[in-house]
Parts: C-alpha cells; structure tokens; sequence
C-alpha cells in the first residue's frame, strides 16, 4: 500500500480520460478487478455447470428460472443486510424477523383480513428494527450482541404465539400478491426480487442518506465531524434491515401459504454471505447491492448445480462453503 | 536491571557511552528525515531531547526501539554496533520504552503486564503466577515504589500505569529508558515521585532520554540536551552551559522565511466587528470559564501546551462536545450546538486535529470526501446528481489546487500535504463564516504549509474569521493578529501580535516560565 503517491503529471491512463486513446491493456489494467471477482466468478461457475451438467437439464429455462426464484427472497433480505454492513454494523435477527413476520401476518389475516395482515408484518420489522437500532445507536451495544439476542427472542416469540403450529393463510390475494402469483411468464417473486434490488441500489449509490452510510461505515469520526448524524443513520440502517426481512417474511408466507416460526431460519447467514461475496466490505464504508444480488445468484447457483450433480447434502454443504471461503479470499483487498 | 549491569563500560572507544549513534539517516519516501545525525547517550545520563514537531524526534526514537531501519549510519550499545531491525532487537539490546500512550493491557493484573511475553512457566508449561508476583515486587522494590503486583492495571491511576511501565522496561533488563512526555498526564507530586526514581536510576547506570516540552523539567532532571531541528542535530551539550533562550530558539528556529513572516493586515483587531463570541464558556476540566471573541476578517491563534484545552475548545465550538455553562454567540445571537451538523449549519467550520482518524474516509475517493459536507447542494429530486458533485469537487480542487491525478482515487493514495488541502477545502466548499482549524499544518512539507498559510490569510481577508489552534510558534506568529493563550483550561493571557516581539517571547508565556 503506497503511502504517498506523487501526483506527478505522468500520463498514467487514470489521468489522460481522453476518449479513444485508453488501450484495453491500460483499461483492464486501471479496474480494481478484486470488486469484480463475483461477476468473473458468477461466469465462470456458470460456465462450467453448464458444461458438466448441461445433459441434466442445468440450462433448461426452468431450471435457471428456479436458480432466481430460489435465490429471490435471501437476496432480497441481503439487500436489507447490504445496509447494514456497509454502514460496519451487523444484523444476524433478520431469519428469526422474518418467521415471526410471516406468523403474524398469517394470525393477523385469519382474524381481520388482509390490509390488517400486511401492517401486522410491516409492524414486526419496525418494532424490531426500532428496538435493534436504539439499542445500537443510543446505548452503543454492539449490534451482533443486540440482533443475537433479537435473532433468539424473535424466533421464540415466533414459537410461542403459535404454539408452533403452522398458521395456514387461506386469502388467496395476498398468497398471489405475496409471491404465489405469476406475472405473465415471470415469478412474482423475481419482480419483488428486482424492485427490491433496485431500490436498494439506488438508495446505496444515489441518494444521500447512502452515501451517509458508506461514510459512517468508512470512518464514523470523520463522517460525524461532517455533520453526518452518525446515531441517526445507524439508527436507520437497523430499522431498513428488519422492514425489509418483514417484507421477505411475507414473501415466505405468501408463497408457501401459511405462516411458520421456522421460515426463514438461518437465513442471516445466507444473507451475509451473499453480502460479503457481492463484495461489500466486512468492514463497512464500501456495499454494492447489484454485488450482492450476484453473491445470492451465486450461493443459489451453486446449490443447484451440485443438486444436479447429484451431491448428497452432506457433500453440498461441503463444497458450498469451499467455493464461499474461496470467492472471499479472491476478493479481499489488502 | 540485570545483576551485572554495574560491570566496568565496553574498554572501546565507547567509554562510557550507552548508546552512540553516528552519521544516521533516514528518508521516507524521498523525502529526507534525518540527516548526519550523530547522538550519544552516556551510561547513568539523563539526556534531555528536544526539537519542534518534525523535527525528527520520534523517528530517531523508533530508530532506536527497532520500528525504523535506517537507511545509513550505525547505532552502538555499550561499544558494540548492533543491528536493530525490530521490537524484540531493540528490547534484547538493553532499550525500554516508556509509552507516551501506554502499552499496558488494562485487564490484566501489574504482574501479568510486567510478564507478558515472557512469562515465568513451570513444568507442563503453566505459568507460574506467582513467581510472575515475586519477580514483579522485586522490581518494585528496586525502584523504591510501592505497588501491588496483584492489581488490575486498569483499577489503577495514570501514575501507576507509567511505573508498570517502567518495571516492565527493568524487568527486561533495560538499560537505556526513552521517556517521552511522561509528566504529560501526572500530577504534580506524581511527577515528583518520577523524579526522584529517574534520580535513582541513573544512579544504577541506567540511561534515560527524556523528551518534554517543559523546560523546568529539563532543567531538574536531565544532564544533557541535544536539540534537533529539520532533521539535524543542533547542539549537544550540558544544560548548565545551554540557556533556555538557545533551546527556545532551536526548538522554534528562525530560518523559514516568506511565508511565515508576519504581515500586518488591515482587518482583524478591533476593525471587524465580533463574529464570534464566547463567554465564560465551560465544558468539562480542560475548557473552564473562557472568553474571547473573534472578529470578522480577524485571524486568531490559540496557543497553549498539550491538555491545556485547545483541542477540547475547538470542539465545543463544533459542537461536538456539549457546553455546561456560559453562552456562544454567533453576530450576537446565542447558539445552541447539539451536533456537528447545527455547526455546520451556523457557518462554523472544524479542521480536525487528526486528518487520518477525524478528517478523511481514507478508502473513499477525493471527490466523495469533498463532497461529504456539501451533498444537500447535489440532490436532484431524492436523488444525488453525480455531475454536480463532480463539478463541486472539480471546483474546490482548483480553487484550492490540490494535487490529484483522478478524483475518483482514494484519498489514501495522497501524500500527507495533499490530504490536509482536501480537508481544508472540504470545509471550504460549505462556506463558513467561522473557520477553525486545529493544527493545520501538521506533518506537511513546508512547500504546502506555506500554501495553506498563504490561504488562511487570504480567507480572513475575505471576511472569515479565522480560529488557528497550532504548537508551532512561527506559524501560529506568521498569521496570527491576536493570540490567545491557554493554561489548564483557561484563559492565561491574550496578547495583541504587537505585544509579542518573538516566538522566545510566546514561548515563555506558554510554558509560564
């Protein structure tokens, strides 16, 4: 790492932006390839599924439409955690968050119909969001003891109003809404997936409030010494994660049509790796949500491929987390 | 301390040296630090170093603990040359370090901190704690102070910590102690009870270099000075033949012209009206009842010694730290600063202290540090327009002429000048109307500290009022129309620029001598 580089006038290819007379050479040469490694290794994994497995129906349209869909609803809550640790905080309550958002939409549903449902759900993510984020923010306890506790409370909360018992969701609307339905050819869950993709990654890249969590993840002091309202942001931060693992919740209860204190458990691990294997730095003050979204594409692909191939679970789990330690270490930056 | 260490000095030329070094260099990246240094410490001696910031002080000492190599020149202990390429090299030839910041674990008990890394193991190789105690005590009580090995270090006050400390650095057989600013954080009698175990070190023939800006204490403590400046040695010599005039003058210097010159300016004094005003402003021990003001286009510099509350005021008044009693006043109206950001918003802007930990995302590129205070100015919608924010960078990065190649680099990949001009004109672009800056120039070259002079006078002239927190007398000279000084907290004296002939002068009232 170079201390002091002098900026010197010399033509290095950052410096001379003049259209055409970059080479590729200097053009590959200039990409910090390391933020890439997802894309290159999203293909080449791709690629080679697609070889070896490509008598077994791995690149049937089916098939790949299933690598989306089940992908959709962990990148959708990895959205949500991109925030998080981006801005060097952590949130491990997102799985248990999102049972006990399906569990109370399903009650909520069955007594008062379904507008009463979808707040029930919303209502979770900011009750528990909110409590995460104070205790985060105003009382500075560390967020992965906060969200440890969360991730324990809101999964027996979970368990306890339910008995745990599934709550089954008869309105067909909101199972249709929810990620039941089609859009013409496509799963309503991808369109969720995008919207929320989308969003994410303008908000991330485009809007200040993003650009005020990078800089309380890169450095809290310094961001705090430019008026950034360091509390309120991280505040904030935990309060999007738990809205948006609410929302992933009703996504599990839509689709499946009932609500279960197990959905979505031991998703925040999904979701974090996904975050991390996007590219997004452990350490905060860098997040891409386009990354993440290809670090859950990634996580899913490889699941399916190594179902195709015919993998006990036990050996799945194996490669699974190879490949993962692997992508990490590719991408890390000194 | 060893049993032997009172053996008869190395019969080589070394006689009585502990330490010699000869002809030392040492550049980072290019740009020379120390130059034909020669230092000398003898056995039994305490030797006062002294020398303003940058002068090379600290690299010479990291020379000597191992963290630097050095590019020429040879270091001798005891008469024989060795080669201190690291930590354990420097503690195995006989030196100690006693932290400015301490090195202790706070958790752990006295003993366990004097043991870490060489702990006492019986067999199955378990530490054998309480030999760790007897060894701990033993050294205690060679240093002739009481304290309980079975502490915890963090239960314990500072003064209890740097005698850790020191039996830590004994207890490895140090012979050679660096002591830098170990009265910063004590008290009176605390200090004193330094003293006298100094006193009874060196009488064991341990060496100490002390380093300290307070001149008494050279004066009582120490048997030699040498003084560097710009990375050269000054003068060696003993403090009875050495005044403190001449250590003044070496540690302010008087060769740095142009820039740091002062010239009278026609705003500033009582011209302008008063932009600022503070009044019996307090806010916990280091800020205690102080008032001044400062006027539109007036420049005023503040001065005092490390903990004199300089750091802490500047602070207060960027909201940061919240105030007890006494008012702010903005053109007369009462402020109330609940953050950084109503600062902001009143027109108040800090330069931090320390670029590194409080003024810069070093990972994040020139353009998003600039543009971090400024992003209510780039929406579009809810949107940030990102050509706005370039254009916004691209503006400050003239005006101010920074050095960048691509604004879309990390900041880290500047030299330490460029970083503080992006700081600066990170600030500028919000359009204060108050400016404080606390250490501006600090570990920049002198080309851009210069450069960042030239600015503050330029921007007072332009109807800022300027707040210049520095240690470096020159510069807080070359700019400065009033100086304020503070003292524990206070305000000791404030001095228009025609009441202060030299920097000997501010030097003195700063110290209280």
């Amino acid at each position: 790492m170079s201390t002091t580089t002098d900026p010197d006038p010399g033509p290095t290819e950052t410096s001379v932006p003049a259209a055409g007379a970059r080479s590729l050479t200097g053009l590959l040469r200039g990409l910090d390839w390391r933020r890439y490694i997802i894309y290159i290794g999203f293909v080449v994994v791709f690629a080679v599924f697609a070889v070896t497995l490509g008598d077994r129906g791995f690149v049937s349209s089916n098939n790949l439409l299933n690598i989306f869909r089940q992908a959709a609803t962990i990148s959708i809550i990895a959205v949500g955690v991109t925030f998080v640790i981006s801005c060097a905080e952590i949130d491990l309550s997102v799985g248990s968050v999102a049972g006990l958002a399906s569990v109370c939409t399903a009650m909520a549903i069955s007594t008062w119909g379904i507008v009463a449902g979808i707040l029930a759900g919303l209502a979770v993510g900011v009750v528990v969001g909110a409590i995460n984020g104070t205790l985060v923010s105003m009382l500075n306890i560390p967020s992965f003891l906060v969200t440890l506790g969360m991730l324990g409370m809101a999964a027996g909360v979970a368990q306890w109003i339910t008995d745990s018992a599934p709550q089954p969701i008869l309105d067909d609307t909101f199972n249709l809404i929810f990620g039941g339905g089609n859009f013409g050819p496509i799963p309503g869950l991808l369109v969720w997936m995008a919207l929320f993709v989308a969003l994410g990654a303008v908000v991330l890249a485009k809007t200040r409030f993003g650009r005020q969590v990078l800089a309380t993840g890169g450095n809290r002091i310094a961001a705090e010494f430019s008026g950034v309202r360091t509390r309120r942001i991280k505040f904030q931060v935990m309060l999007l994660s738990a809205v948006v693992a609410s929302v992933a919740g009703m996504l599990y209860a839509g689709r499946l049509e009932s609500g279960r204190f197990q959905w979505g458990a031991g998703d925040e691990l999904s979701a974090i790796a996904a975050v991390i294997l996007g590219g997004t730095s452990l350490f905060g003050g860098y997040g891409t949500v386009i990354g993440t979204l290809f670090g859950s594409l990634m996580i899913s692909l490889i699941n399916n491929g190594l179902i195709l191939a015919g993998l006990e679970t036990s050996q799945q789990q194996v490669v699974r987390g190879a490949i993962i330690i692997l992508a990490v270490a590719l991408a890390r930056r000194k | 301390m060893s049993s032997e260490e009172g053996a008869a000095a190395s019969p080589r030329e070394g006689r009585d040296a502990a330490v010699r070094r000869r002809g030392i260099n040492k550049s980072f990246d290019g740009v020379r630090v120390l130059t034909d240094v020669d230092f000398e410490v003898r056995r039994g001696e305490v030797h006062a170093l002294a020398g303003g910031n940058g002068a090379g002080k600290s690299t010479l000492m990291k020379i000597l603990q191992g963290v630097y190599s050095l590019d020429a020149g040879e270091i001798e202990i005891d008469g024989r040359p060795v080669q201190l390429s690291s930590i354990q090299d420097a503690r195995a030839a006989g030196i100690g370090m006693v932290f400015q910041e301490f090195s202790l674990v706070p958790t752990l008990t006295v003993a366990q901190n004097i043991s870490l890394g060489v702990e006492p193991l019986g067999r199955m190789g378990l530490i054998r704690d309480r030999e760790a105690a007897r060894r701990a005590r033993e050294v205690f009580a060679e240093m002739g102070v009481d304290v309980d090995p079975r502490a915890v270090v963090g239960d314990l006050g500072t003064a209890y910590w740097q005698l850790t400390e020191i039996a830590k650095a004994l207890s490895q057989q140090a012979r050679v102690l660096i002591m830098d600013e170990p009265t910063a954080s004590l008290a009176k009698h605390e200090a004193d009870t330094l003293f006298e175990l100094v006193g009874r070190l060196t009488q064991r023939g341990i060496s100490v270099i002390y380093i300290s800006h307070r001149m008494e204490e050279v004066y009582r403590i120490a048997d030699r000075i040498t003084i560097l400046r710009d990375g050269r040695r000054l003068l060696t010599g003993p403090l009875t033949e050495v005044t403190p005039e001449q250590i003044v003058q070496g540690i302010v210097g008087k060769e740095i012209e142009g820039q740091m010159s002062y010239q009278q300016r026609n705003a500033g004094g009582d011209a302008g009206e008063p932009v600022l005003e503070l009044r019996d402003v307090t806010a916990g021990p280091r800020v205690q009842s102080i008032s001044f003001t400062v006027a539109r286009g007036e420049i005023v510099g503040l001065a005092g010694l490390m903990g004199s509350g300089r750091t802490e005021l500047a602070r207060v008044l960027f909201g940061i730290d919240p105030i007890r009693s006494g008012s702010l006043r903005l053109r007369g109206a009462e402020l109330r600063l609940q953050g950084p950001q109503d600062a902001i918003r009143a027109g108040i802007a800090l330069i931090p202290e320390d670029r590194r930990a409080q003024g810069l995302i070093l990972d994040h590129s020139v353009r998003e540090n600039l543009t971090l205070p400024l992003l209510g100015r780039m929406r579009r919608g809810p949107l940030l327009d990102d050509r706005k924010g370039r254009a916004l960078a691209r503006g400050l990065i003239e005006r101010f002429k920074v050095k960048v190649a691509d604004p879309d680099k990390p900041v880290r990949r500047l030299s330490g000048g460029n970083q503080q001009k992006v700081v600066i004109a990170k600030w500028l672009g919000t359009d204060p109307q108050i400016l404080v800056m606390d250490e501006p120039t600090a570990g920049v070259d002198i080309g851009t500290k210069n450069e960042i002079l030239a600015a503050i006078r330029s921007l007072a002239d332009q109807g800022m009022a300027v707040l210049v927190i520095s240690s470096e007398y020159p510069e807080l000279l070359a700019v400065s129309d009033r100086v304020v000084v503070l003292r524990n907290g206070r305000v000791h004296r404030q001095l228009d620029r025609a009441e202060i002939p030299d920097e000997n002068h501010l030097q003195l009232v700063v110290q209280g001598a």
